[in-house]
């Protein structure tokens, strides 16, 4: 990272304001009551897992405190701390790689290799994993097809890989983004100056970029630190493998909790991390007057960029379609039998559909109020989600569960729960983008329908929100692509009787089913690619945080 | 209009869950995959007409949900993968006991002694091994073999998975804490090669990574219908051990539940012949109902060394076994 003082001189251009100006009214209010009430009942369902986990914290017994402070614990922590860098470096790098040469370079098929390059955000972790494992070593399929004898991809260079893989995504849609906003008269300054492209591009594009590099970052860092599935698979001992096994392996379920507040606290950690090193995040709050500039490429550049793009894209995509092919093909011409998982479909798009519909509907008032009426608690509300997000899965599952059983009977095992609890995991998902599009709305059109006598709620339904309305999109689809992979609070929270395509490919994988897992899983890539489609194509309207 | 169309599909919604509670119909708790049990509860919808809820989840999973429940449970029928699960229901005193004649379908070693859960069907723990690089000859005859210095590295295990566990629980009752611990530290020292599940390990072993694996029987016999080419065996252990253990997969009727005769339709129709037939066939496990034959890749299930345990204790010693796992490093 460079030092912070080197941006400061031109994290602020002319003409680009740090806060967008609000009306003297809006800047001394605290905002309608009716945002605040909804905001409330939002940080009430937040409330829930944090509040029920620390009631278990209270009851958890001497014997998993003392888990908590061996060495095995710190050695662990520090292991897994590292790993999530490493991984966290490999994703930003090859996700703002990708996204240069797409956002801003004159390479051919720049919108088929987007789709493609961003495709591999929608298959799980542990696919990833399952796919390479197989794929690799002396009986892999990579050995079959080319007589290549390749070493096992296991351990940490196996686990490195996957989850690269299955997060450099999330980095590049965000900073594809951004590169679309840079003004292009800051860098035409520098290269009238005498400046060179590379000199231009680490000087002043990459500066530029920070903020959305960080948000793409820390969504990277939290994935990592929050997965289980891609390393246990890959057999690479990391922190949430000892919670796993405490939560399996006995019925007293306090060990468990007391152990995930360690991964709690280094989520924190990472989240402080990240606001630090940020800067305020206004820098493409405008429109720039001009598309940003495009790059030509030498002939030596475009193979080369043309030679990234299509590792990655093998690695990430070809790979494992061609691998889950592969098993299909395998199994229905030896006779097993296969069945199109309709249930599965049909739980699958419902689950998610709905915890995009709550995400986005719950994004709106805490993005205006965290815009138009900047206080310190429409900051920590915001901030609120973060947390949130960077919360283990299995943790807010226990956690609701425990809640629900006692004291919400009705609800409890009820579609109602599973919905909220998504929506509630990944609303900075939602929030980002609808920040985003909520900045380039100029208050003075907020203002001038007020000043027509409409009511704030009108103006918010008839002028903000539909001018919002492609960021909310952009939000809607990251939280349906993401929900459509989360495994483990669907296992615990899902009502009887009800199953995703996710929860299939991991039962059927488990059972060794390969036929039937790789059905379910060509499945779940063939339902997320038009969302990515249209996340790849409009990155614009991404725009992270 | 609008209004009113509103109101007319909540009255139909409401109607619909009313009349489906009068229906004969049954929640059960799955901690068997859904891969494996669906079609058997697909079979029991189409011949009873009662119509079955399933929650699959992890079986120690759902009996920790299950205690959390507590007398309101929405369950029924708690259907697991091993004893060590079912004793935890049975010793909270959440499950009721079953017939007689249900009891007597099953030989009793392989059910709860007072009554409480039924085997289902049996899960012989082995050794599975690569056989293009190991001779079933060299394998030892106890699991006790494998702290060797000459199996440094080639064993894979899975110590976190639930099979493990209740094999370590076993140990324990057997051979005692001490000397189980031993065995798992010598696990430790020799390096043995971690996994997260059975699966794992027989996959390793067939892609070449690891010479050998403690699992159980049958996920083999899949990998083998999935793909025949695979080098993978399985390895029964010729003493009667921990490690030669044949688990049940098992049901138990919850006391709440207020759909006994549904229950009580729905564990006879799980040992009756046909049941049994599914699960030799189908998921190559042991039907544990005399008179119904296992895959005939298999030895018989009367030919396997077995030691002499009582298996309701399984649940006694579980926390204890994830306790020396841990200290043994393994975790």
């Amino acid at each position: 990272m460079t030092e912070p003082g080197s941006i400061v001189e031109i994290e602020i251009p002319a003409g680009v304001p740090a806060a967008p100006p609000g009306s003297t009214e809006q800047r001394r209010s605290h905002g309608p009551w009716y945002l605040w009430v909804i905001s409330l009942l939002i940080v009430c369902v937040i409330a829930v897992p944090v509040t029920s986990l620390a009631l278990r914290l209270l009851d958890a017994t001497d014997a998993a405190w003392q888990s908590l402070l061996s060495w095995q614990t710190v050695r662990l922590m520090v292991r897994t701390l590292v790993f999530t860098a490493l991984v966290t470096a490999s994703a930003t790098a090859v996700g703002v790689s990708g996204a240069w040469l797409l956002a801003r370079t004159d390479l051919r098929f720049r919108r088929a290799w987007g789709v493609a390059f961003a495709l591999p955000l929608v298959i799980p972790s542990y696919v990833i994993a399952l796919v390479l494992i197989s794929a690799s070593g002396p009986r892999g399929l990579v050995a079959d097809i080319t007589g290549v004898d390749l070493p096992h991809l296991v351990g940490f260079p196996g686990a490195w890989l996957a989850l690269t893989l299955s997060t450099y995504p999330y980095v590049f849609l965000i900073t594809a983004a951004a590169l679309q906003r840079v003004d292009p008269a800051l860098e035409e300054a520098a290269r009238g100056l005498g400046a060179s492209p590379a000199r231009v591009f680490r000087t002043v594009v990459l500066p530029q970029l920070r903020p959305a590099m960080g948000a793409g970052a820390l969504l990277a860092a939290l994935y990592t630190l929050s997965d289980f599935g891609a390393v246990s698979l890959m057999r690479f001992d990391v922190f949430t493998r000892v919670i796993y096994a405490q939560y399996s392996g006995r019925i007293d379920r306090s060990p468990a909790i007391v152990l995930s507040i360690v991964l709690v606290a280094a989520a924190l950690i990472v989240i402080w991390a990240e606001q630090r090193t940020r800067g305020d995040g206004t820098l493409f709050s405008r429109k720039p007057a001009r598309p940003p500039s495009v790059y030509r490429l030498t002939p030596w550049q475009r193979a080369a960029g043309t030679t990234f793009l299509a590792a990655t894209v093998a690695a990430g995509l070809v790979l494992p379609v061609a691998v889950l092919s592969a098993w299909l093909l395998r199994g229905l011409t030896s006779g097993i039998d296969v069945t199109i998982p309709f249930d599965a479909i049909a739980g699958s798009l419902t689950g998610a559909s709905l915890a995009a519909i709550v995400a986005v509907a719950a994004s709106v008032p805490i993005v205006v109020l965290a815009v138009r009426y900047p206080t310190g608690a429409s900051n920590a509300l915001e901030r609120a989600v973060y947390v949130m997000f960077s919360l283990p899965h299995i943790t807010v599952a226990i956690a609701v569960v425990a809640f629900t059983v006692r004291y919400a009977r009705p609800v409890y095992q009820s579609l109602l729960v599973l919905v909220l609890v998504y929506a509630a995991m990944f609303l900075a998902q939602a929030t980002g983008p609808a920040k985003a599009s909520l900045l380039q709305i100029d208050p003075a059109l907020d203002d001038a329908s007020r000043g027509l006598g409409r009511s704030h709620l009108a103006t918010m339904a008839r002028i903000t929100v539909p001018l919002m309305s492609k960021g909310l999109l952009a939000g809607g689809l990251l939280v349906f692509v993401t929900a459509l992979k989360e495994l483990p609070a669907t296992l615990l929270l899902r009502p009887s009787g009800f199953t995703t395509l996710a929860v299939r490919i991991w039962s059927s994988a488990d059972e060794l089913l390969y036929t039937q897992a790789a059905a379910s899983a060509l499945v779940l890539i063939a339902v997320s690619v038009v969302p990515v489609y249209y996340l790849s194509i409009k990155p614009k309207d991404v725009v992270g945080v | 209009m609008r209004r009113l169309l509103v109101a007319g599909a909540v009255l139909a919604l409401a109607a619909t869950a009313c009349s489906s509670s009068d229906d004969r119909s049954l929640t059960v708790y799955s901690g068997r995959s859904e891969e494996l049990i669906q079609p058997l509860i697909d079979r029991f919808e189409e011949e009873t007409g009662i119509s079955v809820t399933v929650r699959y989840a992890g079986s120690a999973d759902l009996a920790a949900t299950i205690l959390e429940e507590g007398s309101s449970s929405p369950a029924d029928v708690f259907l697991a993968q091993d004893p060590a699960s079912l004793g935890t229901v049975a010793t909270a005193e959440l499950f009721t006991p079953l017939s007689e004649e249900q009891r007597s379908r099953v030989p009793s070693r392989f059910s709860d002694p007072d009554g409480y859960w039924l085997g289902i069907s049996g899960r012989a723990r082995v050794v599975v091994y690569d056989s293009t690089n190991v001779d079933p000859s060299e394998l030892p005859q106890t699991e006790d073999g494998f702290t060797d210095p000459s199996w440094s590295g080639r064993v894979g295990i899975a110590p976190t998975n639930g099979s493990f566990l209740a094999f370590v629980s076993a140990k324990i009752l057997l051979d005692g804490r001490d000397a189980t611990l031993a065995w798992l530290e010598g696990m430790a020292e020799n390096q043995s090669p971690t996994f997260p599940k059975n699966s794992a390990i027989v996959t390793a072993v067939n892609d070449g990574q690891v010479d050998t694996g403690l699992a159980n029987h049958y996920y083999l016999l899949r990998a083998l219908a999935e793909d025949p080419e695979v080098p993978g065996r399985n390895h029964f252990f010729a003493i009667a051990t921990a490690g030669s253990l044949v688990m049940p997969a098992g049901v138990g009727i919850l006391a709440s539940s207020e759909r006994t005769d549904e229950a009580d339709a729905f564990v006879d129709f799980l040992v009756d012949d046909a049941s049994q037939r599914y699960f030799a066939e189908e998921t190559f496990e042991y039907p544990l109902v005399p008179g119904v034959p296992a895959d005939d890749r298999l030895p018989p299930i009367e030919t396997i060394p077995t030691p002499d345990l009582d298996l309701s204790l399984l649940a006694t010693t579980l926390d204890e076994a994830t306790d020396l796992v841990a200290e043994a490093g393994l975790l």
